[in-house]
């Protein structure tokens, strides 16, 4: 189980490769990217702002969690902080297990989790100024589901 | 003595990352009267306290949590990850 917490940029199908090498015979691999979106063509950037400590010891909890729930063989949370252009990736997700529904149903929970319970903030940087994303409604109800 | 961290808008508006505070609050309630009290960017950040969230020693818990123990005392809006 992996968690890093990284401005740097990193690159995806590198670090499927690698984590896919390392599960043995898991036999399921499930990966998400998240990637910064244009909003409404006027996003120059991104800026996302974390609490260091407790970004990483949350991640972690919810990692745990999530082990606990699905028989995962291994789990790997990449997720950036600082300044991000659109196009680029924001963080990635990636679970193994014997059985796919096990790592996707755990690869979904991450990123309810991430989301929502993990302290990040993000802040979009347009033509007309900067602004502080909103939580969703929608996104604190997701995790109900669980 | 307690550090206290503001992260996001609430850091924004009151102007600094953090600070130590002296402080004889029982609980995080009480601290955030204390702070609402100081000066109107205080006041401001701690205008409504249903869009902020508090976490003690890096542990998400809510405003009549006790303080008793507690190292760090972080206040930001809900979290935008992922």
């Amino acid at each position: 189980m992996a968690v890093r917490v990284d401005p740097a940029r990193f690159d995806p199908g590198a670090e499927l490769n690698a984590f896919s090498k390392g599960v043995g015979n898991a036999g399921a691999v499930v990966s998400f990217t998240g990637v910064v979106r244009d909003v409404a063509g006027g996003l120059s950037a991104m800026e996302i702002e974390h609490y260091p400590g407790m970004t990483e010891k949350a991640i972690a909890a919810i990692v745990d969690e999530a082990k606990s729930r699905w028989s995962l063989a291994d789990a790997l949370v990449i997720h950036r902080y600082g300044r991000l252009e659109a196009g680029e990736m924001i963080m990635m997700v990636a679970t193994a297990s014997r059985h796919r529904v096990d790592a996707f149903q755990a690869a979904e929970y991450l990123m309810d989790y991430l989301k929502s319970r993990a302290p990040f903030w993000k802040k979009e940087l347009t033509r007309d100024g900067a602004e502080w994303v909103e939580a969703r409604d929608e996104d604190e109800a997701a995790l109900d589901r669980w | 003595m307690i550090e206290v961290l503001y992260f996001a808008w609430v850091r924004e508006r009151i102007g600094i990352p953090r600070e130590r505070i002296e402080t004889g609050a029982k609980t995080v309630a009480d601290l955030v009267e204390e702070l609402q009290r100081r000066e109107d960017r205080y006041a401001a950040a701690f205008e409504d306290l249903r869009a902020l969230r508090v976490a003690i020693d890096q542990e998400l818990t809510d405003f009549s949590a006790s303080l008793e123990g507690a190292r760090e005392v972080a206040f930001f809006p809900p979290m935008t990850g992922g």
